[in-house]
């Protein structure tokens, strides 16, 4: 269990410390110059050495993405002018366009994605465990048929075309809800909960799919186990056999399969976030590319790039957890 | 089919061994599957308590179809059942499991009648403690309270020799045999009248098989309880039953009082059956031994290590050119893992294998490319060491395709000429796996592995997933290859008596290493402690039947 959990650190680091250097590479070949955009178009050529020399990017690429590293896990002591502002680690510098800490940037974001993430997540499962289990119990007939066509109708939805639908038809046709516009948890849960709804509707019902039919499969694998023949044998009804013995061995695959998509919307919902204008990661992560504001998208695909492994190594603790077979 | 069929009226006082009024009464009892393919024609009995009745037949008679009819467990699928059976309760009415609802029968099972199954690893829930399933199923029925469930798990563990605070424990902690004790544990606590144990020991090493076996009798003796017992192994059901009915496509060929039936069979199905059972008194067929002086494979000081398991521990071996050297050993002796190294599937932890001199983990790269076709393996299970998506014309042409030099018509042809060789047609090349029987699979696998005319075949459990016949025809097989093509054979297996009867030399595997080797004639006087231990755990058909 430790040594899994350190093989696992060093892995992040090692996945982590990669991703960095690739966005960085990435951005560095890039055409569009940040100093430029960060001056703006009446700037003299004295002034953009100026703003070059403050943004660093007059050093070579190496020693750039070196200063990143240290500032990253050491802060770093900005100089502006007269004053010098500490940034304390995590420092990811700042940006380019607001000036704004990136750290604290991604910090103020993040609980609309931990808010989208986790909503959505009891939504999918709750539709999808439910569906693939209705599925399940009379595989083949009609109502196993007409839960497979329409949730894999809703899967193949794109999630925008999905979202487009939702504020439609909610909004504009049925008028029952408001077009969403983000209320903080802590402002108002009665709020936070109706304006999220309609996002989580939609990440739901195009997720729900891949859970109906990891449940269907896992519950008739199941049930056609030795195991559920030996419940048989020894008088146990039915519908206890299904409901707690088959959804138990559908369990482990579904969890794991949810710990990992959980940590997908964690690390920012592009589309979902832009269409109904949540102020998430995946917006933020929009606008910077579009600005080349290199330090907050580094900021971005790092903390990205670390909500994934962590939901991978929560998913195999899980795994673990839940079957007393698999061993970390 | 001219076959005389035993004819029972209903009537008709079964058997003499019948005084008692029965506690389960099988009258016409006729199981279809959906096709429509008849499993079970016919098939009537009475079992008085503490009675046992053995069920026998190889694959495909029906026997186990009529084990899940006796507790209703067709029900629900495609298969249809019709006939009675009556299972007899003292203060209660009589239930017939055919025509009970679903809610009655519910009841019936655990406490009235109870099953062990053939697959003690996948028969339990693996999410679940050992100890929590037991307790389940006692207080389903009993509505007993939480420690007193505990306490009746605690009791029932110990009676069946696991230590209660292993209770806690889930069910891969344990072994096949601990596991078939922990589903009889199951059935134990409920007490049931009558308990069916459909090939409760198929899956089992011979000593664990005599540890059951003897378990099951007990109990029997104990509670009074009924055990419908059904195997293919004629040995098995020999040592126990009382009455024993022998089972052929479904219909019932022959039955009778155990000793009189085993000892006198009337049918010639029954003869055939006891005939391919494998003796450790048959006699031996002549064969001139191989001159001590041509090895062919010598392994030395051999070890290998999977982590911090040690499966072997120091073999010293050597296999002469055209000899047959049987291993036995339970599972986990390392008899697997040797036959592994010998065709370098497995490569060594220390020591070697030295294949006509030279040492096997040197052959690398193109030099193993060009000498691995003279090794050649065939597995335990044909099911799953043939391609399921191939033809297995296809299959057993795959080696010599990969060699290269070949068109297509010279491939076909030489698969053809090899299944044939074997006992199967040219049409078996046009079909897959699953069309073809357990025997045909294995058949197909040995000419897979004779395609490329190896020097040495390794058959690790070749017939151990076979019943007694196709073993027998298989073993046949076998031994007129080795002739014809010359072969070098190491026949793995745990059965004794099989291992006997092909070999020229036995090698006797426990805890990694080798305890002794000896002729196959001397086998059955042994010198060493381990091997008696083994002989003796062997179910004697001669114990059975009286001389003459």
């Amino acid at each position: 269990m430790i040594r899994f959990l350190l093989r696992r650190l060093l892995g992040a680091a090692a996945v982590l410390l990669a991703l960095a250097a690739l966005t960085y590479l990435l951005f560095y070949a890039m055409p569009g110059d940040p100093a430029q955009l960060a001056c703006g178009k009446s700037c003299t050529s004295d002034q953009l050495a100026q703003v070059r020399h403050a943004l660093g990017t007059d050093q070579p690429l190496a020693r750039q993405f070196w200063t990143f590293l240290t500032t990253l896990v050491l802060g770093h002591g900005f100089s502006t002018g007269p004053s010098t502002v500490w940034c304390s680690a995590p420092c990811l510098g700042y940006s380019y366009q607001s000036n704004e800490p990136v750290t604290q940037m991604l910090v103020e974001r993040l609980p609309v994605d931990v808010s989208l993430a986790l909503g959505s997540a009891a939504l999918w499962l709750l539709i999808g465990v439910g569906t693939g289990l209705f599925a399940a119990l009379r595989p083949g007939r009609w109502r196993d048929r007409v839960t497979n066509t329409v949730v894999l109708t809703l899967g193949s939805t794109p999630v925008f075309v999905m979202a487009l639908l939702l504020l439609m038809g909610a909004c504009v046709w049925l008028q029952v809800l408001p077009f969403p516009n983000y209320v903080p948890l802590t402002d108002d849960p009665a709020q936070w909960a109706q304006n999220l709804l309609l996002p989580w509707l939609a990440i739901a019902l195009v997720s729900a799919a891949g859970y109906t039919r990891l449940t269907r499969a896992g519950v008739l694998e199941t049930l056609n186990q030795d195991h559920i023949r030996t419940l048989r044998a020894y008088g146990y009804p039915e519908r206890r056999i299904v409901l707690r013995h088959a959804v138990r061995g559908a369990l482990p695959t579904v969890v794991t399969v949810a710990a990992m998509d959980i940590g997908m919307v964690l690390a920012g919902a592009v589309f979902t976030e832009t269409m109904f204008g949540l102020p998430g990661l995946g917006k933020l992560a929009v606008e910077s590319a579009s600005t080349v504001d290199l330090p907050v998208v580094c900021g971005i695909t790092l903390l990205a790039g670390a909500l994934i492994v962590v939901a991978n190594t929560a998913a195999d603790l899980l795994h673990a957890a839940l079957d007393p077979r698999v061993r970390i | 089919m001219t076959d005389p069929v035993l004819q029972v009226s209903p009537d008709l006082p079964v058997s003499p061994a019948v005084q008692v009024s029965p506690v389960l009464q099988v009258r016409d009892l006729r199981v279809v599957h959906p096709g429509p393919v008849t499993a079970l024609d016919g098939l009537s009995f009475d079992l008085a308590p503490g009675q046992v009745l053995g069920l026998v037949g190889e694959s495909g008679s029906g026997k186990s179809a009529a084990a899940l009819a006796l507790l209703g467990l067709h029900r629900r699928t495609a298969t249809t059942v019709t006939g009675e059976i009556l299972l007899h309760r003292p203060d209660r009415p009589v239930l017939d499991v055919n025509a009970a609802s679903d809610a009655e029968l519910r009841t019936a099972r655990g406490p009235e009648l109870a099953m062990v199954f053939q697959e003690p690893l996948t028969s339990l829930d693996p999410y679940r403690r050992i100890g929590t399933q037991i307790a389940t199923a006692y207080r389903l029925h009993t509505g007993a309270s939480r420690p007193e469930a505990r306490q009746r798990t605690a009791e029932v563990l110990e009676r069946v020799g696991i230590d209660p605070k292993r209770a806690r424990d889930y069910p891969h902690q344990f072994s096949g045999g601990m596991r078939q004790r922990v589903l009889i544990a199951m059935a134990l606590a409920l007490r049931p009248r009558v308990l069916v144990a459909d090939e409760p020991t198929t899956a089992l090493d011979v000593t664990v098989q005599a540890q059951i076996l003897r378990l099951l009798d007990e109990l029997r003796a104990e509670t009074g309880m009924a055990l419908v017992l059904v195997s293919h192994d004629v040995g098995v059901v020999g040592g126990l039953a009382d009455e024993v009915v022998v089972l052929r496509q479904g219909r019932p060929v022959e039955r009778g009082a155990t000793g009189r039936l085993l000892g006198a069979p009337e049918h010639p199905y029954t003869r055939q059956l006891l005939e391919a059972v494998p003796r450790l008194d048959a006699p031996l067929p002549e064969r001139k031994a191989p001159a001590a002086d041509d090895v062919l494979v010598s392994v030395e000081g051999l070890r290998v290590d999977f982590g911090s398991v040690r499966a072997l521990r120091g073999v010293d071996l050597t296999v002469r050119r055209g000899e047959t050297l049987g291993i036995v050993g339970e599972s986990g002796s390392g008899k697997s893992t040797l036959g592994r190294t010998l065709v370098r599937l497995q490569d060594p932890t220390a020591g070697a294998v030295r294949f006509e001199g030279a040492d096997l983990a040197a052959w690398r790269g193109r030099e193993l490319r060009r000498r691995r076709h003279e090794l050649q393996m065939v597995f335990q299970d044909p099911t799953s060491s043939l391609n399921p998506r191939r033809l297995i014309g296809d299959s057993v042409a795959e080696p010599l395709r990969v060699q290269g030099g070949h068109d297509e018509a010279a491939l076909r042809a030489e698969a053809v000429g090899l299944l044939e060789r074997v006992g199967l047609s040219a049409e078996h090349a046009d079909r897959y796996p699953h069309q073809l029987s357990g025997g045909q699979r294995q058949r197909a696998a040995i000419a897979r592995a004779l395609i490329l005319r190896p020097k040495l075949i390794v058959c690790d459990e070749p017939v151990s997933a076979l019943d007694v016949t196709t073993q027998a025809q298989v073993v046949a097989l076998l031994r007129e290859l080795r002739e014809e093509f010359e072969l070098t054979l190491v026949f793995i297996a745990h059965d004794l008596a099989v291992v006997r009867s092909v070999s020229d030399r036995v090698a006797v595997m426990r805890g990694g290493e080798v305890v002794e080797t000896l002729a196959a004639a001397e086998l059955t006087r042994p010198r060493h402690e381990y091997t008696r231990a083994l002989l003796d755990a062997v179910p004697r058909l001669e114990a059975v039947v009286s001389p003459g």
